[in-house]
């Protein structure tokens, strides 16, 4: 036994002097020698990156963002590419799980040297390869509205930030005379971040928040929220629920004997996709603050639809998400042809203001926050499941993540 | 005796061998051939094989069907990162994350501890074992074991994982503790750093597999094999099971803490994910697919799963699912032993069952004795 | 007051949804010891059963009454499978069952995906079961009411007790599986044909499971993941109750249900959750074989 404890010993000790021998890195705080990966475009090709979850829970949403944005790329390649070459889209799966995002984004910058990466969902997921964006110094285009609050060098956000979702969304409340809100979210980030904002709104601008309620991820047993909800009587839900818990929520909602009439619900992560899998009969009156849906009108938007339809098959709708992914590959685009190069501090020079006839009207990138001008739009959920628009802002809003611009706001970042 | 280590016993000789060889794989081989991600990667299936060589003494050896074991790999893992994150701030700031959600003015009260580097690295292993101890000491005690045990050991999984993201002020919810800069001052985007967060981890693991070895192979070896497949009749010859269960639980969670701990700067992320059900069955799939009682096989099943997760699923992202499901289904059915029973095979040898037919212990027949109360 | 019992019947009703789900598993997991994994996905396959279904009869009505025995039928096939391909070679090994079923249940999330696509998709209910029925009107004016697809589950809950009692009780096979449960061995020598029984436990179980799934397209999401979501639940209220008997279960269920909607009322769900895992582990100290255990003489 003690001989064998004296072996022991003795490989620890190998082990550790082999390891202080090899110690010999920088240190924090010295200059960052790690000079990012280029990206290959030697070839007649230049690979893109496609960042979603193909399986596990955010599937069902993740799935049609990567189909819109194989849609741009596409088109792109059927009218000449990009600088004369062709996209090459590498497909991966984040598996909903954010460490999995974190490495599947390191294969994508480091082994296949993509020019630039699409996709990611949840705030979680964003957060989990941000750093790895930014050691690497490549780009990630993220099409998802989120809470604000963040910019990285290093990535281009085409999905709204709050002021040009969640703002608007409180402003037609308040325009409709709606005095008191209940908040309903689920735990996670966007949510959480999301109602600290409107609670800060309300106080400022002479709403009660009666209660507020957060599920975890996937719950779906709402209850006892939706007593607390019927019990509160407020004027109006504000919802950030995600995925499979408003399907719960809204079922349990109408079985309450709550109605779109007498209690509306604000969401903001029900687009036309979730309202094909919730169904008519518990979502019809109802509202929704996006910045695109299926029946924006306009040219561009027809051309989507159909180009979507077309591809994926007639019963399946477009939604915001899809739509802010399928722009941010065209957007892309217009930055490295104005860069007329495809290394990433050249085409972040060139993103500002950069427009792009979306199919949710004029987007302009906005070079400072690397955030883009949106139009916000309230919905109406119809009863043939589409979302008509009852109220916009008329011209695209400012991106404003931090809320600089709201003399509310001042204590929230 | 040797019958029932069930691992024959090499000859001093070859052990020393064995563990040259596996030092010279790890240490010099490796980094050769792979390039900077692909040894971070086998950097992260490594702190997965840690876990691993735990599992492999619980249940391979204890019988103890540990579906909890991302418990302890997170505590280990949050409180490796909860350092770094501190380390990051610098003195007497506030990670990023709390500032930003937690609206909070000063640092909880159970973060301050962890400023101290010494107090933080012993917790990532002790913090582990004393809640493995906690729980294991009331479940065993009672006798609660077989599938009982698992599914407790699941729902615990489930419970610490809803609790971490309901507290997202003060743990980063689901988000988990993100953007790890810095490891004990060496900055983790160098390569060079990264490599040595790799030799630290292939240290570590050597480091535990002597250990484990060296408890497969004495007297209380012996004992946890016996108390797995009869654990009545240990009773009867007057040893207690739940202390030799207890310890190789506890054993077991201190080397996942440890894992866990090494992960974060290996991956530079900590979340609820990693600690869930699925990773926690994940974990030990990887032991089964490898051998469960053997010493080597839950390391090399576990770096192989984990490996054929990312193969599999960059090769064929919309259907490596299925691919996944069917190689586990395969070799726990049909190879109960794990793929060490081919080397055994191959070697000549008759194949000897590892897994004694009664691996669950008692509680695998419904049938049970009635139970005081 | 009202509040109070209108919680009180929130907890039944998620009551009544664990067991719902946790039946198929207490004659699976309680009866056989097979720690099946793809129940959960039993439980998808009834909720697409009834999805599959309503393309073929338009009325949402009809369409539901004819799902519940097809989706019984159809899960109960898949499971009949799972036990002939695989879980017959595991009888000796009933952890493994865990890890082989989740493989399963792998395969079977994706098929679903496949099949269906990745989002969810949605079912129509009846009219009559969206809305409520009214109790009393509380002296403070407050309503009291149960929302009528629970009111239907809980129904269908004690439907489903009621049978499988009766046929645990009463039928030949019933005889047949309570005697494999209490002692294989000597049920094999008196000549019950255990493999026989086995997989027809086994079917009963699934079926079950399926029922389940058809009950859940009234209340949450139908899509590839939606077994998962539910299955530990289930677990532990089987695991509570005591493997072996179904009177455990039942109690459990329901006191989970109302112990979690009380807590969660005061609190949030996360602690809810959080206070009754504690609760259960609690509960183990003093009962660790569960409420109800199967007293036998065996040491094996």
């Amino acid at each position: 036994m003690l001989r064998s404890r004296g072996r022991l010993l003795a490989y620890s000790a190998i082990l550790v002097a082999a390891v202080a021998l090899s110690a010999c890195g920088s240190k924090t705080g010295e200059n960052k020698s790690g000079a990012g990966v280029t990206a290959d475009t030697a070839g007649d090709t230049v690979k893109v990156g496609l960042l979603n979850s193909l399986s596990g829970t955010m599937a069902i949403s993740e799935v049609t963002v990567r189909d819109s944005i194989k849609l741009a790329i596409e088109e792109i390649n059927a009218s000449g590419g990009v600088l004369g070459k062709k996209l090459d889209p590498i497909s991966e799966d984040g598996a909903s799980d954010w460490p999995t995002f974190a490495e599947k984004a390191s294969k994508l910058i480091k082994e296949d040297r993509v020019a630039a990466v699409f996709g990611c969902w949840t705030s979680a997921s964003r957060k989990a390869v941000k750093p790895v964006f930014e050691a690497n110094k490549a780009l990630l285009f993220y099409p998802v509205q989120y809470e604000g609050l963040e910019q990285s060098p290093y990535i281009f956000y085409t999905g709204a930030t709050t002021n040009q979702q969640i703002i608007p969304g409180l402003d037609y409340l308040k325009s409709q005379g709606k005095k008191t809100i209940y908040l309903v979210g689920s735990d996670y980030v966007f949510p959480r971040t999301a109602n600290k904002e409107i609670k800060a709104y309300a106080a400022a601008n002479g709403m009660t928040v009666l209660g507020e309620d957060y599920a975890p991820l996937g719950s779906t047993e709402f209850g006892t929220i939706v007593n607390k909800v019927k019990a509160a009587k407020a004027d109006a839900v504000f919802n950030t629920l995600n995925g499979d818990s408003n399907v719960a929520f809204f079922k349990e909602y109408k079985s309450a004997g709550l109605t779109a009439a007498a209690m509306p619900v604000v969401s903001v992560s029900i687009a036309e996709e979730e309202v094909k899998s919730i169904g008519t009969q518990y979502l019809a009156g109802q509202l929704t603050a996006w910045n695109y849906y299926q029946t924006t009108p306009g040219d561009a938007n027809a051309k989507f639809v159909k180009a979507y339809k077309a591809k994926y098959g007639a019963d399946k709708p477009t939604s915001d998400p899809m739509e802010a992914a399928y722009v941010s590959v065209y957007l892309w685009k217009a930055m490295v042809e104005k860069a007329g190069s495809f290394d990433v501090e050249k085409v972040k020079a060139a993103s500002d203001g950069i427009t792009f006839d979306a199919p949710e009207g004029k987007v302009t990138v906005d070079g400072a926050t690397q955030h883009i001008y949106k139009t916000a739009r309230i919905g109406k959920i119809g009863d043939d499941g589409l979302i008509t628009e009852v109220w916009n802002s008329g011209s695209p809003v400012k991106p404003d993540p931090y809320l600089k611009g709201y003399p509310w706001a001042a204590g929230l970042s | 005796m040797s019958v029932l280590t069930g691992l024959g016993r090499p000859s001093r000789l070859r052990t020393g061998l064995g563990f040259a060889g596996g030092a010279l794989l790890l240490f010099a081989v490796a980094p050769a051939v792979l390039d900077d991600f692909r040894l971070n990667l086998l950097a992260k299936y490594l702190c997965l094989a840690m876990v691993a060589v735990g599992i492999g003494l619980a249940w391979g050896r204890g019988g103890l069907l540990t579906l909890g074991q991302g418990v302890f790999f997170g505590l280990g893992g949050y409180a490796m990162a909860m350092h770094l994150k501190l380390a990051d701030a610098g003195p007497g700031q506030m990670p990023d994350f709390m500032q930003l959600y937690g609206q909070l003015d000063e640092l909880p009260w159970w973060w301050k501890p962890f400023e101290n580097p010494a107090f933080a690295l012993a917790a990532t292993v002790l913090l582990p074992m004393a809640v493995a101890f906690v729980l294991g000491w009331v479940v065993f005690r009672r006798r609660v074991r077989g599938a009982y045990f698992a599914i407790l050991s699941q729902a615990l999984a489930a419970a610490m994982v809803i609790f971490l993201v309901g507290q997202q002020g003060t743990t980063g919810g689901t988000n988990g503790l993100t953007d790890i800069q810095g490891f004990f001052g060496y900055d983790l985007a160098d390569p060079v750093n990264k490599e040595t967060v790799y030799f630290v981890v292939a240290a570590c693991l050597l480091v535990l597999l002597a250990i484990v070895r060296q408890l497969m192979q004495s007297r209380y070896g012996e004992l946890l094999v016996a108390v797995r497949d009869a654990e009545e009749r240990v009773r009867f010859l007057g040893y207690d099971p739940a202390k030799v269960k207890l310890t190789a639980y506890v054993v077991a969670a201190g080397m996942a803490g440890l894992a866990g701990a090494l992960f974060v700067p290996a991956v530079g992320i900590i979340s609820p994910a990693l600690i869930g059900v699925v990773p926690s069955i994940e974990f030990v799939i990887g032991v089964a697919v490898g051998g469960r009682a053997t010493l080597l096989g839950p390391i090399a099943g576990a770096v192989a799963v984990a490996w054929a997760k990312t193969a599999l699923s960059e090769r064929f992202p919309g259907t490596w699912t299925y691919l996944q499901g069917a190689l586990f289904v395969v070799v726990v059915a049909f190879l109960p032993g794990g793929l060490a029973t081919i080397f055994a095979w191959l070697r000549g040898r008759r194949a000897t069952p590892r897994v004694s037919t009664v691996v669950d212990g008692p509680a695998a027949r419904p049938v049970e004795e009635g139970v005081p109360s | 007051m009202t509040l109070v019992a209108s919680q009180f019947i929130t907890g039944i009703s998620i009551g009544a949804v664990l067991l719902l789900i946790a039946l198929g598993l207490a004659l699976t997991f309680g009866q056989m010891n097979v720690i099946n994994m793809a129940h959960g996905e039993f439980i998808m396959a009834g909720a697409y059963t009834t999805f599959v279904l309503q393309k073929v009869f338009s009325d949402a009505g009809v369409s539901l009454l004819v799902a519940l025995p097809a989706a019984f039928v159809v899960a109960g096939l898949m499971g009949v499978l799972l036990e002939i391909l695989l879980i017959r070679r595991l009888y000796a090994r009933p952890l493994d069952t865990l890890l082989v079923t989740w493989g399963v249940s792998l395969m079977l999330q994706q098929l679903a995906r496949d099949v269906f696509g990745a989002p969810n998709v949605q079912t129509r209910a009846p009219d009559l079961l969206t809305g409520n029925v009214h109790l009393w009107t509380g002296s403070d004016g407050v309503e009291l009411t149960i929302a009528s697809n629970r009111l239907f589950i809980l129904g269908l809950v004690l439907v489903c007790l009621v049978a499988l009692t009766l046929v645990l009780r009463l039928t030949p096979l019933g005889r047949r599986i309570r005697a494999v449960v209490q002692n294989r061995d000597l049920a094999a020598v008196s000549g019950v044909p255990t493999a026989r029984v086995d997989r027809l436990t086994f079917f009963l179980g699934s079926g079950l499971a399926g029922v389940a799934g058809v009950a859940l397209t009234l209340l949450g999401p139908i899509g590839p993941t939606m077994g998962t979501n539910v299955i530990i639940d289930a677990f532990l209220v089987v695991v509570v109750g005591g493997i072996g008997q179904l009177k455990g279960s039942v109690i459990v269920a329901f006191t989970l249900g109302v112990l979690q909607s009380g807590v969660e009322y005061a609190t949030t769900l996360s602690v809810a959750k959080v206070i009754v895992f504690v609760a259960i582990v609690a509960f183990l100290q003093l009962r660790p074989q569960g409420l109800f255990t199967v007293r036998t003489r065996s040491l094996a």
